[in-house]
């Protein structure tokens, strides 16, 4: 769980501790996660500081994607078992982002994730 | 004279594009190898005019300008305008429609955040005129 003392989890861990599936991004679960945060608004998102984060999230459309681009998400979980539409998955394929779904709810997800040792972005 | 400018369309209603003119800006921005905090900062404002355009603005256009001392973004539109400036920047002002909010935009953060995250944002805007959002960044 550390890395040259700065906690952090891969990927694959988030995969496991939530049970998800992976969507987008098979070849990305080694991926370094720093933080994470939990919002279906995509504004607070954008107020960051969310480089290096995931996301979780209820919201199910195309601005997730451009929205975790800009403001330098790393991976997307969509929670309680939520599937992408296909121009989601193909614009995130594009930009190399992966999508999880996880049949958890977004508090469960979070207090899963945080029981593990990832701390949101402050 | 500006090291580098390009002009970019954005369409009223468009929420399958919405975004990608940002974005594109992110990666012209990248490729120059600006520090990754300056890129985020003009990124999210650029983003947020955008969605504002594609929400409540009329067809528009976006302009990056890059000079050697500064970063600059103008956003102009056709649309309604802004009626109360100093009211659309406070933080949770809305005139989003249930749509816009179901995208997960309208809860009142656009100006706010570009206010946050610019270096000096100018607006000039009349009910009814349009509105032209000027957006500059220092580059150390």
């Amino acid at each position: 769980m550390t890395r040259d003392k700065k906690p952090y989890m891969k990927l694959a861990d988030i995969k496991e501790t939530l049970r998800a599936e992976v969507i987008v991004g098979q070849d990305k679960l080694d991926l370094p996660v720093e933080t994470g945060c939990a919002s279906d608004l995509m504004s607070d998102l954008l107020r960051g500081p969310t480089n290096g984060a995931v996301l979780l999230t209820g919201l199910n459309n195309i601005q997730v994607i451009r929205t975790s681009v800009i403001s330098g998400v790393v991976a997307v979980i969509l929670i309680r078992d939520k599937k992408p539409m296909p121009e989601m998955t193909s614009l995130a394929v594009e930009h190399g982002l992966p999508i999880l779904s996880t049949p958890f709810t977004m508090f469960s997800s979070c207090g899963r994730l945080f029981n593990k040792g990832l701390r949101g972005v402050e | 004279m500006p090291e580098l400018q390009r002009n970019f369309k954005v369409k009223f209603n468009d929420f399958m594009k919405a975004g990608d003119v940002s974005i594109q800006i992110q990666s012209i921005l990248k490729a120059i190898g600006f520090d990754p905090d300056l890129i985020r900062r003009v990124s999210v404002c650029a983003y947020e005019s955008e969605m504002n355009v594609v929400m409540h603005g009329g067809d528009g256009d976006v302009s990056l300008i890059v000079g050697p001392k500064d970063i600059t973004v103008h956003v102009r539109d056709d649309g309604p305008g802004i009626e109360n400036t100093e009211q659309a920047f406070q933080e949770g002002y809305s005139t989003a429609t249930h749509e816009h909010r179901e995208m997960g935009f309208g809860a009142g953060m656009g100006l706010p955040n570009i206010k946050k995250s610019a270096d000096t944002v100018e607006v000039n805007s009349k009910k009814g005129k349009g509105t032209h959002l000027k957006i500059s960044f220092n580059v150390e």
